[in-house]
């Protein structure tokens, strides 16, 4: 059975160029970069390079802003941690509801050792409130974490004007960017962020490998405490196979958002407007204009997410569901809810995420299917 | 991804008896939309009291569709009097299991067959309508509800109460209530196991037993001279307390027994400790009682 993979939030498929690019680093050159001797040291240099290309695809205006790390987590975890090490008398936190667990599970954290968290609300369609943000700020504020595009929704966050007043009152601000590097356009040069967080395997590049931004000034605390590796900001001996993929899925993904009309949109949407077609009482979840290119949550009304889940496993399609049942927990998502999204739907979520690998015949398989899948359980929903 | 049973998997994807009997004899409506899933279950009986006739409709998970597939396919034939005592283990044993965090499903199952079959006694509406204290207001599980589980299923943790139930797993402000109910079901299943001439009085809600695991209380000091006792004592101390207490830093001293009550002082971290009482009688007391008398108390000697 053919594998269709519309679950590009969750993870991706490592691209072809990206895994020709780490093999030499794993058969060949698995020295250590940190030596003195040529055959570690050359090593070196790819390191170097593959922070050039990070830093050309978000706009980073030096080399030496990037830090490399094992994940988005780690990223986040070392952003916000450090902030708060730097000004140790500043108590308070500024974030969003909608956060990732990296981010919003950190801020319950703190919360416990003493600091005072704002979770900002959303409204119906994702979206936050600017004027309730700039009314948050306190002189006391430490840091302020929001996210650039939601994982569940696509949303995408005013970043640029958050981090404009954010500079205006001299805030750091940490911008969990793990899905949007790559999708849509980030110019560090012009946007003033402190930090921001980035995931490899999220944009065609291994799992196990992530950066952070971290603007030029910043005083920073290393999460990992060890030896000199990345300036002394982060020890351990490097991910050095990952770290080259890493720049090589940055680099084509520079490549891929020149496009004049993004492709993946364009499916994207060609998927969207099918399923709302083809099938009654479905919804899509979250601002339809301020939103990734490859995203869309849809909302089937009266049917369980799980049970859509494993109909489209049936036929090999891959995709999420933000309802309770495939959480682990008893709630659906923390996102939809915080959306106020009616219980009736927020259980019969599917999130269908795509990426460049995606073709239209993809699209039309989904959408040949999905209407069976979805009126074979409307059918043993006792709710009409 | 959960790890269904081949059955499972085949009652969620071929599910039987799916509808609605028109003109049931007995209708079934338990769980909501709100809560993830719901599930009506319909039946018809014959002349000779036999269901003759079972259909479901479920929103839910494929554990839950899977569930009440298995509930219908259970019941059918069965006497009223044998489909009272089906139990929500009876249908995750059909299926071959469930994951634990989806038990809940099963009973979802058992709580639908008990309302449609007060329905067709004349004493309630199709709807489950929840009998006394609500616990878990999230959910809507009451105390009788937690009960029941509990003890059909022998569960001892707030986890699987959540698990089986769903109480607690909303705001998880009632978990400490849930808790104290788990305590009491442990005490009287110590206490049904105590010999009939046990002078000692039962351990309360309150203390001991803290950890969810019931543990039977044999008391046998009644036999034992307080040498005897002495002995016993400071071969528990030495052997379980001390070295436990000695990991976090601390050690304690026997100073005397008196009868049932063992005084004892606190040495190294834990004589400093604020929560050293707290320490005491969760876990010195417990091990006493366990092992010498369920009514073996414990002083603290500041010396």
């Amino acid at each position: 059975m053919k594998t269709i993979y519309v679950d590009n939030n969750a993870t991706t498929q490592v691209a072809p160029e990206v895994i020709d690019a780490m093999l030499p680093f794993l058969r060949d050159m698995w020295g250590n970069p940190s030596s003195m001797h040529t055959f570690g040291g050359q090593v070196a240099k790819n390191i170097d390079k593959a922070r050039e290309q990070v830093a050309a695809l978000i706009g980073a205006e030096r080399t030496s802003e990037i830090v490399f790390t094992s994940c988005g987590t780690e990223s986040d975890n070392t952003a916000i941690r450090s902030q708060l090490l730097a000004t140790p008398q500043k108590r308070h936190i500024i974030t969003t509801k909608v956060e990732h667990p990296a981010v919003l599970n950190l801020c319950k954290e703190v919360a416990k050792e003493g600091y005072e968290v704002t979770f900002l609300p959303v409204d119906g369609e994702g979206r936050l409130d600017l004027e309730e943000f700039k009314r948050s700020i306190r002189d006391d504020t430490a840091i302020v974490s929001i996210m650039w595009a939601n994982n569940e929704t696509g949303v995408i966050f005013p970043i640029e004007e958050i981090a404009t007043l954010c500079e205006q009152r001299n805030i750091p601000l940490h911008v969990d960017a793990v899905q949007a590097v790559g999708k849509i356009p980030i110019n560090l040069s012009k946007t003033p962020i402190t930090y921001l967080a980035i995931s490899g395997h999220k944009l065609h590049a291994p799992k196990g490998v992530g950066a952070l931004y971290v603007r030029r000034g910043t005083k920073f605390h290393p999460w990992l405490v060890g030896g000199h590796q990345e300036h002394g900001r982060r020890g351990g001996t490097e991910n050095v196979a990952s770290i080259v993929g890493l720049g090589v899925a940055c680099e084509l993904a520079l490549a891929n958002l020149d496009s004049e009309k993004n492709p993946i949109a364009m499916l994207r949407d060609r998927l969207e407007k099918g399923i709302l077609e083809s099938i009654p009482r479905a919804f899509v979840n979250g601002d339809k204009i301020m939103r990734l290119p490859n995203t869309t949550s849809i909302s089937f009304e009266s049917i369980e997410g799980e049970a859509i889940l494993l109909l489209m496993n049936e036929y090999g399609i891959c995709a999420s569901s933000g309802s309770a049942c495939t959480s682990g927990s008893l709630l659906p998502s923390h996102v939809l809810v915080a959306m106020g999204i009616p219980f009736t739907r927020a259980h019969g979520s599917i999130r269908f995420s795509l990426s460049r690998y995606n073709t239209g015949e993809d699209i039309d398989f989904i959408l040949e299917k999905m209407p069976g899948i979805v009126s074979q359980l409307r059918k043993l929903s006792p709710v009409p | 991804m959960w790890n269904y049973t081949e059955k499972v998997i085949d009652h969620f994807l071929h599910p039987r008896n799916v509808g609605e009997i028109e003109n049931a004899d007995g209708t079934g409506e338990v769980g909501s939309l709100a809560c993830g899933d719901m599930l009506r279950l319909t039946f018809k009986i014959d002349e000779n009291g036999r269901i003759k006739d079972a259909k479901f409709k479920t929103f839910g998970c494929a554990s839950a569709i899977a569930s009440s597939s298995a509930l219908t396919e259970i019941i059918r034939g069965m006497t009223l009097e044998e489909a009272e005592k089906v139990t929500n283990k009876d249908i995750a044993q059909y299926l071959g299991g469930l994951p634990e965090e989806k038990m809940h499903c099963s009973v979802m199952g058992r709580e639908a067959l008990e309302a449609a079959i007060k329905n067709y006694r004349g004493q309630s509406t199709p709807k489950r309508e929840l009998e006394g204290k609500v616990i878990c207001k999230c959910f809507g599980v009451t105390e009788k509800d937690i009960r029941q589980v509990a003890i059909e299923n022998d569960l001892t943790t707030v986890e699987q109460i959540t698990d089986y139930t769903k109480a607690g797993g909303g705001c998880g402000e009632c978990q400490e209530e849930i808790q104290q109910i788990l305590d009491e079901i442990a005490a009287k299943r110590a206490k049904g196991i105590e010999s009939a001439e046990q002078p000692w009085p039962p351990l309360s809600a309150a203390e001991g037993m803290g950890n969810g695991t019931p543990t039977p209380l044999v008391a046998n000091t009644t036999h034992m001279t307080n040498l005897e006792i002495v002995h016993k004592v400071e071969e528990i101390i030495n052997t379980r307390i001390r070295p436990a207490l000695k990991q976090d830093g601390g050690d304690l001293e026997l100073v005397d027994i008196d009868h049932e009550t063992v005084y004892i002082s606190l040495k190294g971290a834990c004589a400093t400790c604020p929560s050293s009482t707290a320490t005491m009688r969760q876990f010195i007391e417990k091990e006493l009682r366990k092992e010498i008398s369920s009514s073996i108390r414990l002083e603290e000697v500041r010396r």
